[in-house]
């Protein structure tokens, strides 16, 4: 028979407060898709989008780089809600299909038994809105989370006006709140024309399109349509830096780079600008499904690490789906939108069978893919990020948050705040740690704290990855992938607490494991196991 | 020649490099000894790297030397620890202050000071505690270092001593001949050692019935959060209501505490460091404890595997069969006495007895007659394993 420790967990973790046969993350075109086609097959389904996010939010650019260019109509909640739902017709028809929709949701947690869980009631996810948390049980998950922004450091990049595609979008054609008037657009493929496209289309001035290729990389007829209009284009350049006289973005330099990629003395010129916006590709969202174990491996050309997924849309973890963007990205996908739709009906058919729905008449489908560019997006990073350092950039904040530099990462600097110098330190470096075991970003993390700031490494993930496989001369396939922890959304403590906690949570609570002997002093303690000391009551308990 | 004999083993072989290991391996070195330390993944990567990294023992045999050697180890080390003194104690009920007041005590009868805070004064050191505090206790002792930090540190200034670490390779076996043990077999080969020191955490118990002894032992999981950065307090050892932590010298908010899971540790491979929706009651207790920070945010949690002996005691021991192994576990409260753990280890290798404390009721005879199935017993057994029901797909 089983005994039970009354200080332990076993039994506190309650059921959470709704459970729902199936639910979907992201009300994207793959969302929505799945949501619908689950509805459709009778499932009971609750799909989860967070937007609008909230402007506190947006100002630690989660959960994409919005570059402070937000405007005041962003605290208008209600208003914000309507855009959302009139900018996403797909919504209204998920609602007429019976779909539970719940906007301004963020999910900040998934919660799964495994190898050192055993105590969860059900698989749960942790959502919250900008007052409270709660959790969601589920039978059936699909995450449809897409893809978030890549940003590289330049100096000047902290100033306010540094954006990403996703979050330019985001602010152009959802929120339409984006303040600002002049825009530099870096990167000249797929992404990088129709950001510029969308920013025309919504009035706002495109000063330029940088690329650090030779040629434009995107359709050269809209590369063409978008030069008639007026967008200069600078092929074959970089930017060196992003100037203003207060925190503000109120210029760019521009520099040519020469074939071998190093910047032409000479060349620069400082174009007007308030927001300079990084469009050279979108990473997929994989971090609830790296929360739920879902099996994860390295495919560069979808924008780095993706799920294993069948043909049917399912992860390595049984119950999980996943479907659209997350399960990977390339440009290519900008013009085919129906892939995203066809791998969420996939996800939500699959899903609603599984939940013991009949199987649909038609055949099994098969993934459609939209073939990939043939150059992986991690090289062409890559050569973005020479261009900069080569534009003397070993001194800028790799990791704005942490106020670490491209230098302190590869030198693997203890923080300078702690101000500590010794020779034994001067004498260690990401080449000494190497020689000790393969490259292990978390190990970098702990010691350099690049990544460890409040944007959850939104703004540095993948500049810290390349530069440090840069340091190491290898490629990013070859190291893990940095984990990723609940809250996958930072959220204050007074929102993610419980309103109520069970009366054994409270009572039985201990700062440490409760063994009666465990802190008696050595003097005075008996070692038998039930033989409770005179100084039980050292053990921190409210009781 | 003489390198490939060395690459092959050395005088002290020790198997798991956390903080304990590390820190034997630390003081061996340094005592000119050669030493090599094996490792299954990256330094300090468990428990011993991811702890509220507290160092306030003082009922402890290792306690005195451990506040004797805090203040030092920076120095010692030639790396930074953030090594921080001083801790407080914040109550919020005439309980918490009784248990507060317990563990200055404690300090008291070693010869350490401390003070009893009432509101006003409590509020001047913390301004983020709240009206719900009732007082606290200022420890003139104690304090508390970065885990993370502090593991890097041990292995670094180890190896500037000449000592070596062997990551990513899984000890396998004990070779014994002759009463003793002669080698270290690894998935990386055989390591041959004189002596043998074992601190490899929650799989202590395993290596130790390699040598057909036993020791108890119960692997649980356990969990902490970290804040955003806010403006650092006065003293950043500020602790109560349940929870173990501190700030951090950047400014975060790092708490545990509360419920543990018991758990089995199913072979020695690196397991995951999943967490629970654990994570809000934490964070309740956390803006109870700190009502002034409730509006920070929370940008981290991570759980961490230790282990514990039937009495929460470590066994740190010399065996006298085979006569050349140490066992060393420290029964899920380690870190902070880590330095002098270590130092008394080493002297358990070079001189076969501790040299600074009476180790006598940490050896394992204590747990001669402890039933096979005392986790059982104790309510110490993990759950039996719930395997989801596979989802009825047709892949």
């Amino acid at each position: 028979m089983r005994e039970s420790d009354p200080r332990s967990i076993a039994g506190k973790l309650v059921p959470p407060e709704r459970h729902a046969p199936l639910v979907v993350v992201g009300a994207g075109a793959a969302g929505v898709a799945a949501a619908i086609e689950a509805a459709r097959a009778k499932v009971e389904v609750v799909l989860i989008d967070e937007h609008p996010v909230d402007n506190d939010m947006m100002a630690m650019d989660v959960p994409l780089c919005f570059g402070q260019r937000m405007d005041g109509s962003v605290r208008n909640r209600a208003l914000m809600l309507e855009r959302v739902v009139e900018t996403n017709p797909d919504l209204a028809a998920a609602h007429e299909a019976g779909v539970d929709v719940q906007l301004g949701t963020y999910v900040w947690g998934a919660f799964v038994n495994g190898p050192t869980v055993q105590e969860l009631p059900v698989s749960m996810l942790g959502l919250a809105d900008d007052r409270r948390s709660w959790l969601l049980g589920y039978d059936r998950l699909i995450v449809a989370a897409g893809a978030r922004d890549v940003l590289l450091g330049f100096p000047g990049w902290e100033r306010a006006g540094t954006l990403g595609a996703g979050g330019a979008a985001a602010l152009l054609a959802r929120y339409r709140a984006l303040a600002a008037r002049r825009i530099v657009v870096l990167g000249s493929g797929a992404l990088g024309l129709s950001t510029a496209a969308l920013a025309l289309e919504h009035g706002v001035e495109v000063a330029g399109i940088v690329e650090v290729d030779g040629r434009i990389r995107g359709d050269a007829a809209l590369a063409k349509t978008l030069a008639d209009r007026g967008v200069p284009l600078f092929v074959s350049h970089t930017i060196q830096s992003a100037r203003g006289r207060t925190g503000e973005i109120e210029s760019a330099v521009l520099v040519t780079v020469s074939r071998d990629g190093t910047p032409v003395a000479g060349s620069e010129r400082e174009i007007a600008c308030d927001a300079v916006c990084w469009a050279v590709g979108l990473v997929p969202n994989v971090e609830l499904l790296h929360l739920v174990g879902a099996r994860l491996r390295f495919v560069s050309e979808l924008g780095g690490w993706v799920p294993e997924v069948n043909a049917r849309m399912r992860t390595s973890a049984a119950t999980v789906f996943a479907a659209g963007d997350c399960t990977g990205f390339h440009e290519g996908m900008l013009a085919a939108p129906d892939i995203a739709r066809a791998e969420g009906r996939t996800a939500g058919r699959a899903a609603a069978e599984s939940l013991g729905a009949s199987r649909a008449r038609e055949a099994e489908t098969r993934r459609v893919t939209a073939a990939p560019p043939a150059d992986a997006p991690h090289a062409y990073w890559r050569t973005w990020l020479d261009s900069l350092i080569a534009a003397d950039g070993w001194e800028v904040n790799v990791c704005q948050c942490e106020e670490v530099t491209r230098r302190e990462l590869v030198e693997t600097k203890p923080p300078r705040y702690l101000g500590w110098r010794s020779p034994q330190m001067s004498a260690r470096s990401l080449t000494t740690l190497l020689r000790d075991g393969p490259l292990n970003q978390d190990q970098i993390k702990r010691l350099t704290r690049a990544g460890m700031g409040p944007c959850q490494s939104r703004r540095c993930r993948e500049q810290v990855g390349l530069l440090l496989a840069r340091a190491s001369d290898t490629t990013l396939d070859r190291i893990p992938l940095p984990t990723f922890r609940p809250p996958i959304r930072p959220l204050p403590l007074n929102v993610l607490w419980p309103a109520d906690e069970p009366a054994a949570m409270r009572e039985e609570w201990v700062s440490w494991f409760g063994i009666p002997t465990q802190f008696s002093p050595h003097w005075t303690a008996g070692m038998a196991i039930d033989e409770p000391t005179a100084h039980t009551r050292l053990i921190m308990s409210d009781e | 020649m003489a390198d490939m004999a060395r690459a092959s083993g050395a005088s002290v072989v020790i198997v798991g490099g956390g903080v304990t290991g590390l820190s034997t391996g630390f003081w061996l070195a340094r005592a000119g000894i050669d030493v090599l330390v094996l490792e299954k993944g990256i330094v300090g990567w468990e428990a011993s790297g991811r702890n509220g990294g507290g160092a306030t023992h003082v009922y402890s045999p290792f306690g005195l030397e451990e506040q004797r050697l805090w203040p030092q180890m920076d120095e010692l080390l030639g790396y930074p620890t953030e090594y921080q003194p001083y801790r407080i104690g914040v109550a919020l009920s005439d309980t918490q202050l009784a248990l507060a007041r317990r563990w200055a005590e404690i300090g008291q009868t070693r010869g350490f000071r401390w003070e009893l805070l009432d509101r006003r004064q409590l509020k001047e050191l913390v301004p983020i505690v709240g009206d719900n505090a009732i007082g606290g206790t200022y420890l003139h002792f104690g304090g508390h270092a970065n885990p993370q930090r502090t593991v890097q540190a041990y292995a670094w200034a180890m190896q500037d001593h000449g000592g070596r670490i062997v990551q990513h390779t899984t000890v396998t076996g004990l070779t014994q001949l002759g009463g003793r043990v002669t080698a270290v077999e690894t998935t990386r080969g055989s390591f041959g050692a004189d002596t043998v020191v074992i601190a490899a955490g929650p799989q202590t118990g395993a290596f130790a019935d390699m040598l057909g002894i036993w020791l108890p032992l119960a692997p649980a999981r356990v969990e902490m959060i970290a804040t955003e950065p806010i403006p650092l307090m006065r003293v950043g050892g500020v602790a109560g209501n349940g929870l173990y932590g501190r700030q951090t010298l950047r400014g975060n908010l790092v708490y545990g505490g509360g419920p543990h899971e018991w758990i089995n540790v199913p072979d020695m491979a690196t397991p995951d460091h999943a967490n629970t929706p654990l994570v809000r009651n934490l964070a309740r207790r956390l803006a109870e404890l700190l009502p002034g920070a409730a509006h920070v945010r929370l940008i981290r949690s991570w759980s961490g595997l230790v282990e514990n002996t039937p009495d929460g005691l470590p066994v740190v021991e010399r065996l006298a069969h085979p006569d050349n192994v140490v066992i060393a576990t420290m029964s899920s409260v380690g870190f902070g006495l880590s330095p002098a753990v270590g130092r008394a280890v080493s002297e358990l290798v070079r001189f076969g007895r501790c040299q600074f404390a009476d180790l006598g009721a940490l050896a394992l005879r204590r747990f001669a007659d402890t039933p096979r199935d005392w986790r059982e017993h104790a309510g110490w057994a993990a759950a039996p394993s719930a395997v989801e029901a596979a989802a009825g797909g047709d892949d």
